[in-house]
């Protein structure tokens, strides 16, 4: 186990004066973005789009409805093509199915449940979900593991009928998961601040490499939380000084109708100007939201994910812990019993390898997680430096052309000022 | 944020590479620093120099855009580079080179000491006249009041140094310094606004009085300061203003301000002022002052006129009365309206002009905090780092934070601007309470016009019935004294007729003596005699009776004359009356006239001064939009640029 983690950060600094550009060449088979190519090669590829949300149902009981287009070479798919209409809960199942049977793997994140009323068929809410929920399928569909499961492909090909008795299914039978999945995690976490703090228990992990990724995890989430909070901060702004742009074209118009002549044709020029620029600020803040502030969003519900693999782990390591000490007590119970020659002896020895097995496998399934989550974080890493350049791409590029522009629409102005002016002595 | 600041105190070192630390060093602080030291920082900066919390310190310290900056005399003067970056971009250089130097210098629009852009009023007028008047207020000192009050250290005020600077021949030099305190501005500003009515005279900084005692000291007095610094220096602006004797007066004139401080009952009871109430009642009044009429009544002094002038503003405002003289400049009547309409209109701007350079510089911060949470990301994962794709993040993110916390500083500065140029709608706004003022300067002066219009009609009508009344008299009187003279002819006529009598009397007696024999004619005679004595007898009584009733009568005539003669009195005093209201009339009439003049001139000036103020407000803004703009576009492009990696794919 060190000794693997030994070569993995021997291999890691071999790397490390890898270029850019050899990074990105990987990570155009592993990013899950949905600019991912969808267009038809020799190589196998399975790309998935979710389009066209619809409301349907009324009242509280109305939701939204997306239409999930798969376009395939794999040959365990039915066909190249197949679209299915589903619905944010499906996605719930998909993702909850797949933390269950997948431990040691970062499930990709869903979207939050927006539990508020007023903006839940805002059609902002509505764009940002489906965007969210098109680049969770398609992680799934690029992830060499999880691209391989059964629910996926159920969720990609059955009809809507086979699909909600399956979800209603699961509901029913994991119906007490939800507050499982909490305590949990509540567990975790109380654990991990424990070893924060110094108060270790016995029952948790104790190796150097695990407590830092732990800390970095933990401090990752809350430094990006506080980056996402300024994005989405910046995207209000955004929306206001348009929104006061406008006003303030408005009042100039109005101000500049006072002057009468070429002063106020000026005036009325700039007016317009700012209310032209209103709006393409209100679109920059659109595309902040979807390019920038909800990729960084994402980020974080990525970290959080870790977190819950991390709670997988720690169970794990605890069960294959307790089961280790449990079977210590057993051998020293067979250990008296064979010196005292009990007649109990046979039974004993059979609990005994049973447990031996049970521990065994405990322990494997412990360091089969210790591995995928290896495995992942690499992942992780190099997808998260994709997603987030590719956020910043779309950021400065963004904010690069709105810049432009604003400078642009001034410009225009300036020789009719100068005219103005002139015209003026 | 704080935490984090100090946070970075301890973790700065931990960057070894001089590259990184470069790069980091995003904010120098602003105050008193150009960029050219900011370079010269970067390119000797030493492990101990802490990168990191400049830049919190900077956006948490800015100042309040919205407060103009109070060292706008010093910007001003070219040679003065400490402030320079608060000069506008030029113009050439924003335009034609946009993207700067290669090295990174594009900011480095220090050099320029190109000028041309300015919006303040307050520079406009001093620039495009050659006689320059500079104000600066300065050095506060709270000094103890000397009055004769037996409470000790019970007032304090507090004086400012006023320092003026200037060309103009009036002031017969260059450079002066006085102390004043705020209560000589108080009556800087009534004394100008008595002797220029009609002007639109920059209004006067508030007393402030709640601030003043709830505000920290220190706060309230630099408040105060550059208020006053502001007013003195818009007033030293004002075309005719700046040439006023009060003026003069009180910016050279060392110790104490020797105007008059209030126009108080005394002074003006000495200056005749107090007969004007009298005046006007029509009351005995030898001595007049009819240029006292022409300022607008005092409250508490001129209670009686107060009270005339607004029984004849109700009276306008019932309409039953038409007033003699109305509003009649149509022109004016159509300027007034219009700019009510401005002033509506230029609230509304300069409300959204606030509420723009509040989004602006909301905008401006938050892109400063996106900068330095990923900046405290880029250090975290580079602390971290295990793998190298977090390394290549770490960069990219750097490269995000430095230009994010770059665009921070360009909108931050951009605002600054902004609030320089916009700054022009305030100060038309509060110009508009000159305006204003000088508007009712006019309407008050019509008033007093219309009030002794008035009062000089009811004197006249007054006038005339006296005479009526005193003409029915004389009428009555001449009967009498015909009368009297027709008794006096009575008189007259019967003392006659009794000396005719005495007469016949006399010669009787004599004829008695010459028939004393003719005894026949005895008896006849006696009776003759003692009829004769008779009539002589009833003659003297009724003459005696004719003389009492003269005596009477001329009694009473000389009394009923002796009435006409006062009541002639009367009359002529109440036209004296009204000639010196007539002349006051005429008096205020010519103010009213004066100060239309002076409306009809300053709003022409307005108008003229409006165009350019305005024009170079808007080309301010717009140069200095596109040059800020052009500067974010910059960085960002750069950025996207440099991350133009990440699109190969979707390309």
């Amino acid at each position: 186990m060190f000794l693997y983690l030994f070569w993995f950060s021997w291999w890691l600094n071999s790397r490390t004066e890898m270029q850019l550009d050899s990074l990105l060449l990987q990570q155009t088979s592993l990013s899950g973005s949905s600019q991912s190519p969808r267009s038809p090669s020799t190589q196998p590829f399975l790309s998935v789009s979710v389009t066209d949300p619809a409301k349907l149902g009324n009242g509280v009981q109305s939701y939204i409805s997306y239409r999930v287009i798969t376009r395939t070479n794999l040959p365990e798919y039915q066909g190249p093509e197949k679209i299915v209409i589903r619905r944010y809960s499906d996605f719930i199942w998909l993702h909850d199915r797949l933390f269950e049977k997948y431990k040691g793997i970062f499930i990709p994140p869903l979207p939050e449940k927006n539990a508020v009323e007023k903006f839940r068929f805002s059609a902002e809410f509505i764009e940002m979900r489906r965007q969210a929920l098109d680049i969770f399928v398609n992680r799934i569909a690029l992830h060499p593991q999880l691209q391989q499961s059964e629910d996926l492909k159920t969720f990609l090909q059955v009809d809507e009928e086979t699909m909600e008795r399956a979800r209603s299914q699961e509901t029913g039978i994991f119906k007490k998961k939800p507050a499982d999945f909490m305590q949990i995690f509540k567990d975790v976490q109380s654990k991990v601040s424990d070893a924060v703090l110094g108060k270790e228990k016995p029952v948790e992990e104790s190796n150097p490499e695990y407590e830092k990724l732990k800390n970095y995890i933990f401090e990752l989430e809350e430094d990006l939380a506080e980056a996402q909070k300024h994005a989405f901060r910046l995207v209000k702004r955004h929306k206001e000084l348009g929104q006061s742009l406008s006003d303030f074209g408005k009042a100039i118009k109005l101000l500049g109708a006072c002057e009468g002549n070429s002063l106020g044709k000026a005036f009325s020029e700039l007016g317009s100007k700012s209310e032209m620029l209103s709006i393409k600020l209100q679109k920059e803040a659109h595309n902040l939201l979807m390019k920038f502030a909800e990729p960084l969003k994402d980020y974080v519900r990525a970290v959080q994910s870790i977190k819950a693999t991390m709670a997988e782990r720690a169970t794990a390591f605890k069960h294959q812990y307790e089961l280790a000490e449990t079977i210590k007590l057993k051998e020293i119970n067979l250990d008296k019993l064979m010196l005292i020659r009990s007649d109990k002896v046979g039974e004993a020895e059979i609990e005994y390898r049973e447990l031996k097995v049970e521990g065994e496998e405990a322990t494997k399934k412990y360091e089969m997680i210790v591995q995928l989550m290896n495995e992942e974080i690499v992942r992780f890493q190099e997808q998260k430096t994709w997603d987030v350049g590719v956020a910043f791409h779309e950021l400065a590029k963004g904010q690069a052309q709105l810049a432009n522009e604003i400078a642009d629409a001034w410009r225009s102005l300036l020789p009719k000022l100068e005219a103005c002016s002139s015209a003026q002595t | 944020m704080m935490g984090f600041e100090n946070q970075g105190f301890e973790e700065a070192h931990l960057f070894s590479s001089r590259q990184e630390i470069q790069s980091l060093v995003l904010d120098e602080p602003l105050d008193g620093k150009s960029f050219s030291d900011y370079r010269s920082a970067m390119s000797s900066i030493s492990e101990a120099h802490h990168p990191l919390s400049p830049p919190i310190v900077g956006i948490e310290v800015d100042d309040d855009p919205l407060l103009s900056p109070s060292s706008y005399m010093d910007r001003r003067n070219p040679n003065v580079s400490e402030n320079s970056y608060l000069e506008p971009p030029s113009y050439a250089d924003v335009v034609f080179s946009p993207f700067g130097n290669e090295n990174g210098e594009a900011n480095g629009f220090e050099n320029s000491t190109h000028d041309s852009v300015k919006s303040e009023i307050i520079s406009r007028s001093a620039s495009s006249s050659s006689g320059y008047i500079k104000i600066a207020v300065s050095n506060p000192v709270k000094e103890q009041e000397i009055s004769n009050s037996l409470v000790p250290g019970g007032n304090t005020y507090v004086t400012y140094l006023i320092t003026t600077r200037t060309n103009i021949p009036e002031f017969g030099g260059s450079e002066y310094s006085v102390r004043r305190r705020f209560k000589d501005v108080v009556t800087l500003a009534d004394r100008l606004s008595e002797s220029y009515r009609g002007f639109f005279i920059p209004p006067r900084p508030d007393k402030n009085v709640v601030e003043s005692q709830v505000m920290h000291k220190q706060e309230f007095v630099e408040q105060r300061r550059v208020a006053l610094e502001k007013y003195l220096t818009r007033l030293a602006a004002h075309p005719v203003i700046k040439k006023s004797e009060e003026l003069k007066v009180f910016l050279q004139v060392q110790g104490k301000l020797p105007l008059p401080t209030t126009t108080d009952v005394a002074s003006r009871m000495l200056d005749g002022a107090v007969k004007l109430p009298k005046q006007l009642f029509g009351e005995p009044a030898t001595v007049v002052a009819p240029h006292e009429v022409v300022q607008p009544a005092k409250g508490g002094r001129d209670l009686l006129r107060i009270f005339k002038e607004l029984k004849q503003s109700v009276a306008n405002d019932w309409g039953g009365s038409k007033p003699p003289v109305v509003e009649e400049d149509k022109e004016f009547l159509e300027k007034k309206e219009k700019l009510q309409v401005f002033e509506q209109q230029l609230s509304n701007a300069s409300q959204q002009a606030e509420s723009l350079v509040k989004a602006q510089q909301d905008i401006g911060e938050t892109m400063g905090q996106l900068g330095l949470a990923f900046i405290k990301l880029t250090k975290f994962e580079t602390e971290e780092a295990m793998y190298n794709s977090q390394r290549i993040r770490a960069a990219d993110m750097k490269r995000v934070a430095t230009a994010a916390v770059k665009a921070s500083r360009f909108y931050r500065e951009s605002n600054a601007q902004t609030v320089k140029y916009l700054d022009t709608l305030h100060e038309y706004l509060g110009l508009m309470l000159a305006v204003h003022s000088a508007f009712s300067d006019r309407s008050s002066a019509l008033l007093t016009v219309q009030t002794l219009l008035s009062e000089l009609s009811s004197l006249q009508s007054r006038a005339e019935k006296l005479e009526v009344a005193s003409s029915k008299i004389f009428g009555g009187d001449r009967s009498r004294i015909r009368k009297i003279e027709e008794l006096k002819e009575t008189i007259r006529v019967t003392e006659d007729a009794k000396s005719c009598a005495v007469r016949e009397y006399e010669r009787i007696k004599d004829t008695l003596h010459e028939y004393l024999g003719l005894m026949l004619a005895v008896h006849s005679a006696f009776s003759d005699r003692s009829s004769a004595l008779l009539t002589v007898q009833t003659l003297l009584s009724e003459l005696s009776s004719l003389q009492s009733r003269a005596e009477k009568l001329e009694v009473a005539s000389s009394k009923i004359f002796g009435g006409d003669r006062s009541r002639i009195r009367k009359i002529e005093e109440l036209k004296e009356t009204i000639r010196v209201t007539e002349d006051a009339k005429s008096c205020a009439v010519r103010e009213y006239e004066r100060i239309k003049e002076n409306n009809r001139n300053e709003l022409e000036r307005l108008e003229r001064e409006r165009r350019h103020d305005f024009l170079s407000m808007l080309k301010g803004f717009v140069i200095n939009q596109v040059g800020y703009a052009e500067k974010i576009a910059n960085e960002w492009a750069n950025v996207a640029e440099e991350t133009s990696g990440y699109t190969k794919e979707s390309s």
